[in-house]
């Protein structure tokens, strides 16, 4: 090796194979006073050897050579050089076509013909080294932009896990649930949540966020929250949309929306209250076969400013076994081969189809399979199906306990009063249960608190400061007599007032404690009298008090009659996770 | 037949500038490969070996393109061609032309090295 051949910024190691010995003398002159440097072979074979040994960037061979002609050792090097590029020059005096075409085919890239010319030369690896270099960038990109994806799948993952753990709480799994979701439809925008109501019950919550990807991810999020968080609390369905509609309102950027269908379904009383903002029409299966549609009746969430949006819901009677059924649009929009959609109307002929209620969820999703086979859209697809089921069918959910941190508040009071006109427009339900939920292990009892603050607050808003005569509710006419007087008198509310007072005390050797919920009202109070007949009463109107008599210990009459104290004395089990135990009063 | 056909002097003196110090000892190097490359063509010719025949008057038709030798050049090129073609029935002839030409070549090359 001579002179410049030090690695300078243009300086490239360059194998060149000849079996002509002056022919390599001129070359590796020409190659190192232009600053590269030579590694030399007499022959195809010394080359693929030296082309293993050297790693050199650029090959100059001879096409005719002993023991290995040119055109294999091309061949061969090509395939050592696997993705790198490797320019392959052909030095030759051929000059028929043929065997020119023949240098192309084994992976030459270009020739040089005798006699050798110093600044062709130099011109040629110069476009060389340019190309390899493009070659190199390019590579480099294609690397990087596979590690990105990698990466980005591997967030998406990571994401999805977070999701999960926020929206795992649910009751999906239900018995008179089934569902179609891809486990990365979140990723399409797509949610799905199921959550148990304290109260009985179950939410339900369909949405399809507009557009793909993380954008249509991020909404997700605190939906979840808001959607697990209120249902837990005992907020109805109402307030949830009004929150939901607000967040998303507030955090979404423009365009971005969420098409969306709620449902509570209440299993006591049989009924389905459904708000639908967007998402194509779902259906009620009847027993009978007939269809009920559940349309769109509102703009999606995250739209309308709050003072517009409506949270009104269409109450829809179930009996059990009949389903209901919601789908995200990309049901409607799964495309097939031929580039049609699925449409509604395939929609409906699967449910005019026949069979029970129970059926069409599976046919339907066995439909948009089979129309969409092979081309692959299935991860847009999200399908809801919930019957009404007996009330019983919840106590098989094993409901989802927060793991108490230990370092909630066990010994405490607290008194809230409302007053006035906002008896009317404000129900103290959630944000008191949800202060009770705040006690370590109290979180098992809040079906139960649900119901026994519930009670007693009506109680004392509705004969205490509205003085509506629980009488009226003897008969079913009375009682929707007694919910439209409820209404009215509500609506002219000037004063009065309900203070509600909680304590609670802790009984550390139980690992429970002692809630003591004192409610009292402005009214003129009624008599111990009235109240034993309003326990003992068998009718409508003695409902809500007698439930609060059987979960609570000592439930009693103090002040003009116009307060009731209720004590909840509660424990947690052992071992089981789910077995608290409540010391109820007599059983009615 | 001139000196100037027999030797291509502009390739000759880029061939000089290239090699500096080292182009005596590249005109040496081709001188003595072109006497194996004669020996080897007239041992490919009485084998009769076309294709070995071929192979070595294209490999000494590039050294003598490479060299500035022209017309030794294409003495190689149609021994070249009746190699490929199979039909030595003349290589005596063209072993003989590819002599002749190298001695005129060779002589002018010592020449042009003292120059």
């Amino acid at each position: 090796m001579t002179i410049d051949a030090a690695f300078g910024s243009g300086s490239l190691r360059i194998l060149i194979a000849d079996d002509n010995q002056s022919d390599r003398m001129i070359l590796h002159a020409i190659l190192t006073r232009q600053g590269h440097e030579v590694v030399m072979a007499t022959d195809g074979m010394e080359a693929v050897e030296a082309f293993h040994r050297e790693n050199p960037q650029m090959v100059l061979l001879d096409a005719m050579m002993p023991r290995m002609d040119g055109l294999e050792a091309a061949r061969q090097i090509k395939a050592a050089a696997g993705e790198q590029l490797v320019p392959i020059i052909f030095l030759t005096s051929l000059s028929d076509p043929e065997s020119l075409a023949s240098c192309l085919e084994v992976g030459g890239d270009d020739f040089l013909s005798k006699p050798y010319n110093r600044v062709i030369l130099r011109a040629k690896i110069n476009a060389f080294r340019r190309m390899r270099e493009l070659h190199q960038s390019l590579q480099k990109e294609r690397d990087l932009s596979h590690r990105r994806n990698e990466q980005m799948l591997h967030e998406q993952e990571m994401a999805r896990r977070v999701f999960d753990n926020i929206a795992h709480r649910g009751c999906l799994g239900a018995e008179n649930i089934r569902y179609e979701a891809s486990p990365m439809s979140i990723f399409n925008g797509d949610v799905l949540f199921a959550s148990p109501k304290p109260s009985g019950g179950m939410h339900l919550f369909v949405s399809d966020f507009t557009g793909h990807g993380l954008p249509a991810a991020i909404g997700a999020v605190p939906l979840a929250e808001i959607f697990y968080g209120m249902t837990a609390k005992g907020f109805a369905i109402s307030d949830i949309l009004r929150e939901t509609n607000r967040k998303l309102q507030a955090i979404l950027p423009p365009g971005v929306f969420c098409c969306a269908a709620m449902v509570d379904l209440n299993l006591k009383s049989g009924h389905a209250e459904v708000w639908n903002g967007g998402l194509p029409n779902g259906y009620l299966l009847r027993h009978d076969g007939s269809t009920d549609e559940l349309r769109s009746r509102h703009l999606p969430l995250g739209i309308l400013p709050a003072d517009r949006f409506s949270a009104a819901c269409e109450r829809h009677s179930m009996e059990v076994g009949e389903h209901l059924l919601l789908c995200s649009d990309g049901v409607m929009e799964s495309v097939n081969g031929e580039g049609e959609m699925f449409g509604e109307e395939r929609i409906l002929e699967v449910i005019a189809g026949g069979g029970a209620p129970s059926d069409v969820f599976e046919r339907l999703r066995e439909a948009v399979r089979s129309f969409s086979e092979g081309v692959g859209s299935e991860d847009d697809i999200t399908i809801l199906d919930v019957a009404m089921a007996d009330e019983s069918l919840l106590e098989a959910v094993e409901p989802e306990v927060l793991p108490d941190t230990g370092a909630g508040p066990l010994d405490w009071e607290m008194s809230y009063e409302l007053r006035n006109e906002t008896l009317a427009r404000f129900n103290p339900v959630p944000l008191l249960l949800h202060i009770c939920m705040d006690v370590p292990g109290l979180r098992l009892f809040s079906g139960e608190l649900y119901t026994i603050i519930t009670e007693l607050f009506n109680n004392a808003l509705e004969h205490g400061v509205l003085r509506l005569p629980s009488s009226l509710k003897d008969s079913p006419a009375g009682f929707s007599r007694y919910y439209s007087e409820r209404e009215r008198l509500l609506g002219e509310i000037t004063q009065g007032a309900v203070s509600i007072r909680l304590e609670h005390r802790s009984d550390a050797q139980r690992r429970g404690g002692r809630l003591l919920i004192t409610v009292e009202d402005s009214g003129d109070g009624f008599s111990e009298e009235a109240l034993s007949q309003s326990l003992a009463h068998n009718g409508l109107s003695g409902r809500g008090l007698a439930l609060v008599r059987q979960f609570c210990n000592n439930v009693r009459l103090c002040g003009k009659g116009n307060c009731i104290e209720a004590e909840f004395v509660w424990h947690t089990g052992r071992s089981e996770s789910r077995s608290g135990v409540f010391e109820g009063g007599r059983q009615p | 037949m001139s000196d100037q056909q027999h030797l291509d002097h502009e390739a000759l003196t880029e061939l000089r500038d290239v090699m500096g110090d080292e182009f005596n000892i590249l005109i040496n190097t081709f001188l003595e490969d072109a006497d194996e490359r004669l020996r080897q063509i007239t041992e490919a010719a009485r084998a009769e070996d076309a294709a070995s025949f071929r192979k070595v008057a294209h490999s000494f038709k590039g050294s003598s393109i490479n060299i500035g030798a022209p017309i030794l050049a294409d003495c190689c090129f149609a021994a070249e061609q009746a190699g490929k073609e199979e039909n030595l029935s003349h290589s005596a002839e063209q072993i003989a032309a590819i002599e002749g030409e190298l001695a005129t070549v060779s002589e002018q090359l010592r020449r042009y090295m003292q120059d």
